[in-house]
């Protein structure tokens, strides 16, 4: 079972929120001695999807958390937003798809770069993405 | 405004990224150094990153554009100094860092441009043989 310690929210909706948010989220990974490829790995992760988040939905709600399972302890991160949704998530979840002519490596990199990954879409209410980094994987 | 410095250092330009770039930041830097590197027709960029902890695809695709532009404007570009979790990061984010050579420090990214650039003119050289000889 995960259980969540603590709870941060803030909300990202201009493209200046992003350098304070990653800045707590690295507070965060500090404060549970997270290893430095970890929080890397993790950072950049939140940085993909934040970045997402302003593209395409104009902004949304991140939360940070400490969640603990066992003996393990990580940082769990959840991106919600109010933007149009993805249709066809498997297809956005591809190497190489981007509606925004970009690499389109956003999603199925963050998807390799954590411990955990989710995401859930409605077409027309939103899309919301979380991911967990653990600390000893 | 804030904006990153170029420094001219011999034959080539020398950015050092101190800071966590966001994105205005990065846009400017790519525009001031693509024009500087045309006034001073340098034939090689130096972007030193060890001072940064993250690069997104972001940040990857501005230093990919830095990298293509110059050699249009035949300039090679070395990022020096990637911090080893950064270097992990980037293979699993599966970003390629298209158009830039790396290497470990300043002094080895010099020799690298030093080393490309003789074997441009070589190749230069040569091509003018050609042409004498036709
Ligand atoms: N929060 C979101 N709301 C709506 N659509 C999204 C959202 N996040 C991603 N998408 C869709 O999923 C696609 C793939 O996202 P991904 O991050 O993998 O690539 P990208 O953002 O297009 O390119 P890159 O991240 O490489 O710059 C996007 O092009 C977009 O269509
Ligand atoms: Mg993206």
């Amino acid at each position: 079972m995960i259980l969540p310690l603590t709870k941060d929210t803030i909300q990202v909706y201009r493209e200046q929120d992003v350098v304070p948010f990653r800045g707590r989220v690295k507070e965060y990974a500090v404060k549970i001695k997270m290893g430095l490829v970890g929080q890397t790995k993790l950072i950049t992760a939140a940085s993909e999807i934040v970045r997402n988040m302003l593209k395409y939905a104009n902004g949304g709600e991140t939360t940070i958390e400490i969640v603990s399972r066992g003996r393990d302890n990580g940082i769990r991160l959840t991106f919600d937003d109010k933007g149009p949704g993805i249709a066809d998530i498997p297809l956005a979840m591809k190497d190489g798809f981007s509606t925004g002519r970009s690499l389109g490596l956003g999603l199925p990199g963050t998807k390799r770069l954590v411990s955990e990954f989710d995401i859930k879409s409605e077409p027309g209410s939103g899309t919301t993405v979380t991911i967990i980094m653990w600390i000893n994987g | 405004m804030e904006r990153i410095p170029i420094l001219k250092l011999g034959a080539f330009l020398l950015v050092t990224i101190q800071i966590d770039l966001y994105d205005r930041l990065a846009l400017d830097l790519e525009e001031d150094l693509v024009a500087m590197v045309e006034k001073t027709s340098v034939k090689g960029v130096l972007i030193d990153i060890s001072a940064v902890g993250i690069v997104d695809s972001f940040m990857g695709k501005i230093l990919g554009n830095i990298g293509s532009m110059c050699k249009l404007l035949d300039a090679e570009t070395v990022v020096v100094g990637m911090q080893p979790a950064v270097a992990i990061t980037l293979v699993e984010l599966g970003l390629p860092l298209k158009g830039v050579y790396t290497a470990l420090n300043v002094d080895k990214g010099m020799e690298l441009l030093r080393s490309k650039i003789e074997i441009e003119d070589i190749v230069e050289a040569d091509d003018d043989d050609d042409t004498s000889l036709n």
